[in-house]
């Protein structure tokens, strides 16, 4: 596929290689349209439907995807919604910190994260997930439960383990994607275009942390609860039939705002900052405190670091 | 979670001038001997103290003239029955922490007055630990510009001062477990 990058169900595609111009624009257009008879892809529109890959893309090009897309949230939530396309800042790789000696189990942070990032709410979709673990076991996945609902937490005897999207540096997730439509920014953010996943759930497969979600409905966000600040390669609204992740709330730690988990933490357990500074507050977790990698024995080398703050 | 007033203030005066005291805090009663530094001079920007309403300024009752202070060690009966004390040796009381002779404010161990805003210091009298890491930003909770201004709580924003554990909460739902999930009809792709 040298010069048309969509798939061709019909099977129709060699011919386009020899063609000329104006055959080889006849075939696109047709090709598109009966790739969308054949898919049963009948609302995705043909823009969308011969749209490259983020990465591919110029910057006149990526100005009409978003509004393009803008449009699309307008006519389907009848609200703006923005999408942004903020770079990565020079000189920032992000790391992030989660204290275990204090977080009690509340799960404030997953219906933070769920409002923030314009999650599916039935069925539903959570990036992050609460393990409460035994004092006795320690760290052991054997003796880890996501169901616990008590009356009050913490409970005796237990502590919680947040577990969200861990930022490798040597992720799995986007090694086996066929298509590339996911990969790792420059400031150390994993990120998924939506409009190019095409829903293999591979790396869902390779991801060790459980990390990754697929929409396998329609996502259901309700209009009233829709936050219109958004990213393109984040919080915007997702199509059914794409994977996504925490992506420490792109749109707004690119504006140098804290991630949405780490603003509504009763115990301030979760810390977050670039690893590049030596002034800030992650860079003395790391320094200063018992700090330990999830899974290490993987080699992912995540930039998500848990630790003990007492 | 509810924060019971900072006022042991009170405490030795036992005898309330009457509700009108609590009407209107006077603006015009700031302290102006307390010279102690403020989170302002330390970069930090801090929230109000959570006080209860209506209750501070102190010296609108404790005003030291119609109520003399009482330095008598005692359980306090008639006023500030809400707070209960469970902080440290059973010894402690009201005025080791708040100062007798300007009740609108407290006092460190080497009689320094620091005001409620900075009120970080004299917890780090005996918790030396966390205020430095509170200061570092890995105790406690920051909120803002992780490049930029932050905001942080002070350590009565999380820890009532009178009963300092950091109180249980009840959880937020579990998550539907993956049987439960039906996938909604409809949709694009």
């Amino acid at each position: 596929m040298t010069d048309q990058k969509t798939p061709c169900p019909s099977g129709g595609c060699e011919a386009s290689s020899s063609a000329g111009g104006s055959r080889r624009k006849f075939l696109g257009a047709a090709t598109a349209a009966m790739a969308a008879a054949l898919t049963g892809c009948g609302t995705i529109s043909k823009e969308e439907f011969l749209q490259h890959n983020f990465k591919e893309l110029s910057k006149d090009e990526v100005l009409s995807v978003i509004d393009r897309l803008e449009k699309e949230y307008k006519a389907k939530y009848g609200k703006e919604v923005k999408v942004a396309n903020t770079p990565p800042i020079p000189g920032v790789i992000f790391g992030y910190a989660l204290d275990l000696s204090r977080c009690i189990g509340c799960r404030r942070c997953v219906y933070a994260c769920v409002k923030e990032n314009n999650q599916s709410r039935d069925p539903q979709i959570q990036w992050i997930r609460v393990l409460q673990m035994d004092k006795e076991e320690g760290v052991n996945l054997q003796h880890a439960d996501q169901y616990y609902n008590p009356e009050e937490v913490p409970e005796e005897g237990h502590f919680y383990m947040p577990v969200q999207c861990q930022q490798c540096k040597k992720p799995p997730c986007t090694k086996v994607c066929p298509v590339g439509a996911t990969w790792r920014e420059k400031d150390g953010i994993v990120v998924v275009d939506y409009n190019w996943c095409i829903g293999c759930r591979y790396c869902m497969a390779a991801c060790p942390y459980g990390a990754r979600h697929f929409n396998w409905g329609e996502p259901n966000l309700p209009a009233d609860e829709v936050n219109p600040k958004t990213h393109y390669l984040g919080n915007r609204p997702r199509p059914k039939g794409v994977v996504e992740k925490c992506t420490f709330c792109i749109q707004r730690t690119r504006n140098g705002r804290y991630p949405a988990c780490v603003e509504i933490c009763p115990t301030g357990s979760r810390k977050f900052g670039n690893l590049l500074d030596k002034d800030s507050e992650i860079r003395y977790i790391l320094e200063n405190k018992r700090v330990f990698k999830f899974k290490e024995d993987l080699n992912t080398q995540p930039n998500f670091f848990y630790f003990y703050g007492v | 979670m509810r924060f019971p007033t900072l006022s042991t203030l009170a405490l030795g005066l036992l005898i309330l001038l009457g509700p009108a005291a609590f009407a209107g805090p006077p603006a015009a009663n700031q302290p102006s001997e307390i010279k102690v530094d403020t989170p302002a001079q330390e970069g930090i920007q801090v929230p109000k103290p959570p006080f209860s309403e209506g209750i501070f300024p102190c010296t609108s009752c404790h005003d030291g003239k119609s109520m003399k202070p009482n330095l008598k060690r005692r359980v306090l009966t008639d006023m500030h029955t809400d707070i209960i004390l469970n902080h440290g040796p059973a010894s402690r009381w009201c005025l080791d922490c708040h100062d007798a002779n300007n009740r609108d404010s407290l006092h460190l161990a080497s009689g320094e007055k620091v005001s409620f805003t900075a009120s970080y210091l004299l917890c780090g009298q005996c918790h030396g630990d966390k205020l430095r890491d509170w200061r570092v930003g890995v105790h406690g909770k920051r909120t803002g510009n992780w490049n930029g201004l932050k905001q942080y709580l002070l350590c009565v924003n999380c820890h009532n001062p009178h009963s300092p554990r950091f109180k249980a909460l009840k959880p937020m739902p579990a998550p539907t477990p993956p049987e439960q999930i039906k996938a909604r009809k409809g949709g694009a792709r």
